[in-house]
């Protein structure tokens, strides 16, 4: 049967039908479907799903679960195996019990992303297998075939989808669900387990044989294709093999295309194709992995090879591919008419900009006005990741690194020698992820910075995932909610105060207090995401602009809420407005008033 | 050679529901034995802002549209079918519905937003057919302005290589029962508008 599915519900119905007993993830664009795609089979198929507090406890609870004979998933985006490269090092070294895959989204042209990187590096970083899906099905069905292969060779398997696989849509023919495998346990056995220097010298030895037994294995898959044409030719990885086949399509050309889905690439196939042709394109987005490859293989079996690709500027180094820029790259080797399509010169010359913004109401942006208020321009302001990044021209977006690094970069900013006041931000979700030994060093190293935690009790850039200060797990189950205020405390912050950002006035007295604080001060800025709000079916009567006191001053326009316009004399309330009332406070002329 | 059967570019604002729209297509051509591809804009992009869905019925390739071959632009706004009006393809069909949503860089008094026809002149400049329609109002008079994407799906229907009741199947599984019959006007009042 076939259904019309996202990539990362087609990943999700993978790791089902593969019989999957744990699986684990921290959302990040553009994987966090997977995990939610998930949730609803947990119960009748007795699996656990959790959203972990970071990457790098995801990947160590899957591994505890494979370690017993359990088949795990972690899941994450490729930022998130920076934070779970711990674990993931050295876990080559360890192997695994019960299948393991690790799934990683890249996001090729950062449409939801601070960087580019590559996966298929970490694969070759840690020596173990990666498969690179071209479309849903694909990464469907290679999502089972890694629980094989992964028992196969002991070793945990990346699976690596790119934003146009996780997030395409596509008919997907689905399979029968798997039950878990139902009576496994743990088994002692220190020389894999305990990764003691006299343990992990072995299991280095072992992991290197491996690497053999990876080819072997990789080789019989059906992942690579090869068809031979004339004596030119593309090679290409996961999703640029089906614009480079388009782009063969249109073209009408009968050229050689070797599309590859394993990595380590197969040897055999690609001496095979690299013998055949004089002429190679090879066609990947992100880093040049199969490049690299292809020329150190050409190396050994066809020297005079002509390799066209990134390093020779046919194919763009950065940003995402698709079918277009696929055929002009496949039409100059072939002496072949480009197409060119350039945007339309009026696009760019009277459209506004359209950049996305925090939300009409967003709390976020009523703590950042009463930040700024109380800080004025002149302080430094590190910030993090999430919804409130967005709030960049407001002023008080300074840095933005990677999670969690606002408090660390501002008491290196302030241990740098900085003067002027500093207050960082960083969201819920993102302090419980990796904020907290952030904020411990802040305290135990007394850093006198002041840090604004913006609590909207969800984990909304993501698409609204709870966390441990929600009270709620995936599956919408009941448990403890973490206070936010005595973590801060039992961390070492002295001053902790919670204030509603709506409050305008008592904000930017909180602020003032904690600027004055001669230590590390932190306010919590409570109000649920506007979203999660009116989900929950909270509503707020709207407000209007009585313009006969209304002066025309814009100070409420200069607030940037979506739902205030100016319509040349007035401020004007639309429809968006969701009646958080701070443009009224801000208003020094009472013009904007409650609908009755 | 062509490799697709008819490619289709949904755009407008995060939260107009092109995704819902996007998906209700897919849907009905998966029902109608079609091989579909589509891509979906998520994420940061989707915090009203400019948001594109990709849509190939027929194709068994990569999920994205090329630029300048899009048979049908769907705009369920105007600025946004100028952004994206160099993927229509000069055979191509833009339906746009008219009524603006302005950016925060306008109600902010940054930027201005353009009068509709220095919109729509470089769009007519480069494709065969605009359809114009005002989908929000049209959406209101269904009874409720949030249908204005599906307002838009009912006049894309006379384009696509689809059956109506395919899509009006696709579109009842993919709302709640009790906004089917609003849905539907909507999806009427739409199509209506196309008929002329």
């Amino acid at each position: 049967m076939k259904e019309y599915l996202l990539g990362n519900a087609a990943i999700a119905r993978g790791i089902l039908e593969a019989g999957a007993g744990v699986v684990t993830g921290y959302p990040g664009t553009p994987a966090s479907e997977i995990v939610e795609s998930v949730v609803p089979f947990a119960k009748k198929y007795d699996l656990h799903v959790e959203w972990a507090v970071n990457e790098k406890t995801a990947l160590e609870v899957a591994i505890g679960a494979s370690w017993m004979g359990t088949r795990a998933v972690a899941v994450m985006k490729h930022v998130g195996l920076n934070v779970a490269a711990d674990p993931f090092m050295t876990l080559a070294y360890t192997g695994v019990s019960g299948g393991l895959v690790v799934i990683v989204s890249d996001d090729p042209f950062c449409h939801s992303s601070q960087n580019e990187q590559d996966t298929r590096r970490y694969a070759q970083f840690a020596s173990v297998p990666c498969l690179d899906p071209a479309d849903p099905q694909e990464a469907k069905d290679m999502c089972i075939y890694a629980f094989e292969l992964s028992e196969e060779l002991e070793l945990p398997v990346l699976l690596r989808p790119t934003t146009r696989v996780s997030h395409a849509r596509a008919d997907v023919e689905v399979g029968r669900i798997k039950k878990r495998n139902s009576n496994p346990e743990f088994v002692k056995d220190p020389a894999r387990w305990v990764m003691l220097p006299a343990h992990a010298r072995p299991r280095h030895t072992e992991l290197l044989k491996k690497q053999d037994m990876i080819k072997a294995s990789l080789k019989n898959s059906p992942w690579n294709r090869l068809v031979l044409g004339e004596d030119a030719g593309v090679i290409t990885s996961g999703i640029a093999g089906l614009y480079a086949e388009e782009a063969i399509k249109q073209l009408e050309i009968d050229i050689s295309i070797l599309r590859i889905g394993t990595f380590p690439p197969p040897d055999g196939l690609c001496s095979e194709f690299l013998e055949h042709v004089t002429k190679v394109m090879v066609i990947e987005e992100l880093e040049p992995v199969l490049e690299e490859y292809v020329e150190r293989l050409a190396r050994e079996n066809n020297p005079d090879l002509k390799i066209l690709g990134k390093r020779t500027d046919h194919i763009p180094r950065e940003g995402e591919l698709d079918t277009l820029v696929v055929r002009n790259a496949i039409a100059r080797m072939a002496d072949r008419p480009l197409v060119e399509v350039p945007a339309l010169k009026e696009a760019e010359e009277i459209l506004p900009p359209r950049p996305p913004a925090l939300c009409p109401g967003c709390s976020h942006r009523a703590a950042y006005y009463a930040m700024m208020k109380a800080f004025g321009k002149d302080a430094i302001f590190p910030s993090d990741i999430g919804c409130y990044t967005l709030a960049v021209r407001m002023g008080t977006i300074d840095t933005c690194l990677c999670m969690g690094a606002s408090i660390t970069v501002a008491s290196g900013i302030r241990f740098g020698g900085e003067e002027r006041d500093i207050c960082c931000s960083i969201g819920d979700s993102t302090f419980l992820h990796t904020g907290l030994p952030g904020l411990l060093n802040a305290a135990y190293n007394k850093a006198r910075i002041t840090v604004a935690i913006l609590d909207n009790s969800t984990t909304a850039m993501t698409g609204h995932q709870p966390h441990p200060g929600t009270g709620f797990t995936v599956t919408g189950e009941k448990t403890k909610a973490v206070s936010l205020e005595a973590v801060a405390n039992a961390l070492g912050a002295d001053f902790v105060e919670t204030v509603d950002p709506y409050d305008v006035d008592a904000t930017i007295e909180a602020f003032k207090r904690a600027k004055e604080y001669p230590g590390l001060s932190v306010v919590i800025a409570k109000q649920a995401c506007v979203i999660s709000a009116i989900r929950a079916g909270i509503r707020r009567r709207p407000f209007v602009v009585n313009s006969e006191n209304c002066n025309g001053c814009k100070k409420c326009v200069k607030f940037g809420c979506p739902a205030i316009e100016f319509d040349g004399e007035n401020a004007r309330i639309n429809v968006l407005c969701t009646g958080c009332g701070v443009c009224a406070q801000i208003c020094e002329n009472n013009a904007i008033e409650v609908v009755d | 050679m062509k490799t697709t059967e008819c490619d289709i570019v949904v755009v407008g604002v995060g939260g107009q529901g092109v995704i819902l729209i996007s998906n209700v297509i897919g849907k009905a051509a998966l029902k109608a034995g079609l091989p579909v591809r589509g891509a979906e804009t998520h994420g940061m992009a989707q915090r009203g802002g400019s948001v594109m869905n990709h849509l190939r019925l027929g194709c068994e390739f990569g999920p994205l549209v090329p630029a300048g071959s899009a048979d049908i632009l769907l705009a369920l706004e105007p600025a946004e079918a100028l952004r994206y009006g160099h993927y229509l393809s000069r055979d191509g069909v833009a339906l746009v519905n008219t009524y603006p949503v302005l950016p925060t860089t306008v109600t902010t008094g940054k930027s201005s937003y353009p009068p509709l026809e220095e919109i729509l002149a470089p769009l007519r400049r480069i494709c065969r057919d605009i359809k114009t329609l005002d989908a929000t109002k049209l959406a209101a008079t269904a009874g409720n302005p949030q249908t204005m994407n599906v307002v838009m799906l009912g006049a894309l229907s006379k384009y696509v290589p689809l059956q109506e009741e395919t899509l009006i199947e696709a579109l009842s599984e993919s709302i709640k029962a009790k906004y089917l019959e609003v849905n539907r006007r909507a999806f009427a009042l739409g199509k209506g508008e196309v008929e002329l």
